[in-house]
């Protein structure tokens, strides 16, 4: 192993730098064994006779570790991570046997583990660290600033790096007008989906008559495939809470409640914690930051219905009934919670509110864009290289996210490939795919509106050229269908229809009249339906429709899968000038539908083939086509 | 008093249900919390038990089985000792989850009728060893795709590597 020297960890400016090391703790890297490797390097700092601490304290002795568990780095994939400080090394992919190498040679000798490196796809160039790594470099982190280095357990540390400043002063300095305007000036808008701005929102709850009031922080999190609000919940739980404070503060509530989705157990415990901590301090309690005013806050687990992420379906669940949508005009600021003036509010847009709190509405807006300031949080998944949380200033483009940070488009065998960009899907079932000609379109709410897509919570899904969007479309369907409170016909009924008609698109059955309805039936649920669910649920099948209907039309008049994703339509054959004759798809074949002679082009029987797709994945050559 | 007509066996089930209900103080509007803690409890939502409940909490029965088949978290019908969930998120849908679904349902021999609203049964194996359903996201979608046995999250998942895990547990049981 070639060690590079690392500068003495107390060698800059005669700071005594403190040495810490960081173990990624959120769900991610805890499925990747985080716990184990956190508990090995106890063990072993211990065993080589360092000191070590594992609770928060703002000064410790220079030859001793710091170890503490953070929070989702937004980087699972390279997962378990451990950050040393305070070179801020990264090493990724860390098991329990490469921790005796970690103590050994970076903690006891100063050294770098190189093999446990990040190493960059594109360039090949181990990075040592964050600000080495593009998925990171290129990002601008505010609201998971802290997501990774702080102890999400730990008060104390919050509290140290200045947390509840903002909501001490937002009650002790400020009116609730001021904090009302000052989040208006801010321009925040809200995260968690519509977009709507904070600001009026407040405003309209704080402008109803005193009394019982509450506020709700939505971590339904409902969107499939999106882990934003997760992933700062279970990292800096304190920051939403804070935020939540300062809302309630706005609005003169003095009952919050934290709705959390139930498939995040850590999440739930974590911001469980920050409540009881928060409450031990006197910032939540009776006498909320000694101001006389009690405020009280509850963590309430979901129950599994994404249509309890619409307020006022939450408001519903909250109460003990089923999670079904009412009518808006009353909106919840005027009437939400057992008839009280009501504010819900997205997990991101409560942690811009501490910012916004402490720093000012001017600073928050020096980034993004004029109509879309400061940063939104995307997940991003699908296949691009590097999956993760990636936060940037709203007008970044697509192409900044997926290539840049995203590190490109990869093929079915996880490989980057030049060419394989197809499209994206953002702003999960309610949202619109982005084509190739979207690539330099600003993020942001009312240019993505523009485009038939929308911000939603931040998903944004990306597929090569080999993802089938009929399919795509597909999926989303069968999602809203199932996910259908059932209160209107036209959702209840309607997508049911749409996933019957995708079905036939896919399995080869429909005809020209097929898309028309299609088509007609979507503008139906469109108008016919009572909330976002139902409204925004034709989206997925009108946006492919729009930018892929050559797609569309060579399953339906042709009956062929231009990506050969569906089965139904597939006719696998061999392409005679690939095909090497390696026997090796025959000796696989089921129903040994393939035949030819040893090195020789192989073909395929049509008549037995039962379209199972196991010769396209066992030929190295890519030989085998249309499957 | 619905627990005093019950037999021996049952009644002494309702003790915890009572416990429950007076941690949440009997208040309807916590149904959804004190749902999900009788589930924690027993593991599934049994009919005398969701009786008892709306009893207890002075509201029809109704409103109580209403609730409980709204949510997906929510089951009437008892799972199996190890609860098999693949996640079939957008994310995990990306990358293939569907065959691992299907590896792990002919592994088996379960099949998720959920889509058709029939027979949840049919998620369950007839020992009752095993119940195999699909989740819509469970955060880890950086790993995916994802598989959760009895609530740990294996990532990076495969047919082969999923069907490998069941079998482990299989082996495990059969001894
Ligand atoms: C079907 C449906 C699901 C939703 N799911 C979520 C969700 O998971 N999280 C969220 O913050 N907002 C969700 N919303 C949007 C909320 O209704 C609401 O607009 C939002 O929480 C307001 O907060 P914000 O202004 O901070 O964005 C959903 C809306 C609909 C119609
Ligand atoms: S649109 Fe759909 S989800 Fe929304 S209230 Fe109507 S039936 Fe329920
Ligand atoms: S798709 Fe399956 S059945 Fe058809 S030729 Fe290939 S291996 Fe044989
Ligand atoms: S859980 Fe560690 S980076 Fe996400
Ligand atoms: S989509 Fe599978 S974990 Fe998120």
């Amino acid at each position: 192993m070639s060690a590079q020297s690392l500068p003495h960890p107390n060698g800059n400016n005669g700071h005594t730098a403190q040495r810490r090391v960081i173990v990624c703790a959120g769900t991610g890297c805890v499925a990747s064994g985080a716990y184990k490797v956190f508990q090995a390097l106890v063990d072993q700092v211990r065993a080589a006779g360092l000191p070590v601490i594992t609770e928060f304290r703002p000064e410790h002795e220079a030859d001793a570790v710091r170890l503490n568990k953070s929070g989702c780095q937004g980087f699972c994939q390279m997962g378990p991570l451990v950050t040393v400080l305070p070179e801020n090394l990264l090493y990724n992919k860390v098991r329990v046997e490469d921790v005796a190498a970690i103590v050994a040679e970076t903690l006891v000798a100063g050294r770098l583990v190189e093999r446990l490196l990040y190493v960059d796809s594109t360039t090949k160039k181990r990075c040592r660290g964050v600000e080495e790594i593009p998925f990171y470099q290129r990002q601008q982190r505010f609201v998971l600033r802290s997501c990774g280095t702080i102890d999400p357990e730990s008060i104390d540390e919050y509290v140290h790096q200045g947390g509840y400043a903002a909501a001490k002063k937002a009650y002790v300095q400020m009116t609730p007008e001021q904090i009302c305007q000052e989040i208006t000036r801010s321009g925040l808008r809200g995260r968690g989906g519509g977009g709507f701005p904070t600001g009026r929102k407040w405003e309209a709850a704080r402008s109803q008559p005193e009394g019982k009031k509450y506020v709700i922080c939505n971590a339904d999190e409902g969107d499939p495939g999106a882990f934003m609000n997760r992933s700062v919940m279970e990292g800096n739980p304190h920051s939403v809470l804070e935020g939540l404070m300062i809302a309630a503060r706005a609005i003169g509530a003095d009952e919050t409640l934290i709705y959390v989705r139930t498939e995040y157990p850590l999440a739930v415990q974590r911001m469980r914690s920050a409540v009881k901590d928060a409450e031990a301090r006197g910032f939540l309690g009776d006498n909320a930051f000694g101001t006389g005013r009690p405020l009280r806050c509850e963590v309430m687990e979901g129950a599994g219905a994404f249509v309890c992420g619409e307020e006022t379906a939450m408001i519903a669940s909250i109460e003990g009934q089923r999670g079904m949508p009412r009518p808006k005009p009353p909106f919840p600021a005027q009437s939400g919670l057992w008839g009280k003036p009501t504010i819900i509010n997205n997990v991101e847009t409560l942690a811009h509110a501490v910012r916004i709190v402490n720093e000012g509405a001017e600073q928050f807006r020096t980034l993004g864009t004029a109509a879309s300031p400061g940063t939104k949080t995307f997940a991003l998944t699908g296949h691009v290289a590097n999956t993760g949380l990636v936060e940037v200033p709203f007008g970044a483009t697509l192409r900044e996210v997926v290539f840049d940070i995203g590190g490109g488009i990869t093929d079915r065998r996880g490989k980057v490939t030049r060419d394989g960009f197809k499209a994206v899907q953002i702003g999960g079932p309610s949202g619109g795919c982005l084509t190739r000609d979207h690539l330099d379109l600003p993020l942001d709410y009312d240019s993505l509106r523009g485009a038939g897509a929308m911000v939603g919570s931040g998903g944004l899904v990306a597929m090569n050229s080999k993802t089938c969007m009929v399919s795509s479309a597909r999926f989303f369907m069968d999602f809203t269908q199932r996910e259908s409170c059932g209160k209107c016909v036209l959702c209840r009924e309607g997508t049911r229809q749409m996933l019957a008609l995708l079905d036939d698109i896919i399995e080869g059955r429909a005809t020209a009249g097929t898309l028309e309805l299609l088509q007609k039936l979507a503008s139906a649920v469109q108008k016919g339906s009572l909330c976002g669910l139902g409204k925004t649920a034709p989206n997925p099948v009108l946006s492919t429709l729009r930018h892929f209907r050559e797609e569309y039309d060579a399953h339906v008049f042709h009956k062929h899968c231009p990506t050969g994703q569906c089965k139904a339509l597939a006719k696998p054959s061999i392409d005679p000038a690939k095909c090497k004759g390696c026997t090796a798809c025959a000796k696989k074949c089921p129903v040994n539908a393939i035949t030819g002679e040893r090195k020789q082009a192989h073909t395929i029987n049509q008549a037995l083939c039962i379209k199972c797709g196991v010769c396209v994945d066992t030929c190295k050559l890519d030989a085998v086509i249309g499957v | 008093m619905t627990a005093k007509r019950k037999p021996e066996g049952t009644g002494r089930r309702f003790v915890k249900v009572c416990h429950i209900l007076d941690q949440h103080n009997r208040n309807p509007a916590r149904l959804v919390p004190i749902l999900q803690a009788v589930q924690e409890e027993y593991r599934y939502l049994p009919q005398e038990v969701l009786t008892y409940v709306a009893t207890a909490l002075g509201v029809s029965p109704a409103r109580v089985y209403g609730v409980a088949t709204f949510y997906a978290h929510f089951t009437i019908l008892p799972k199996g000792k190890h609860l098999v969930r693949l996640c079939d998120g957008t994310a995990c849908h990306v990358k293939e989850s569907v065959p691992i679904l299907r590896a792990l349902q002919k592994r088996l021999g379960v099949d998720e009728q959920k889509r058709l609203g029939v027979d949840d049964r049919r998620k369950t194996t007839e020992d009752m060893l095993f119940t195999v359903e699909t989740v819509a996201c469970l955060g880890a979608c950086g790993l995916a795709p994802v598989v959760v046995i009895d609530d740990q999250v294996y990532g990076q998942q495969s047919p082969e590597s999923a069907v490998k895990l069941v079998e482990a547990l299989i082996t495990q049981e059969a001894q």
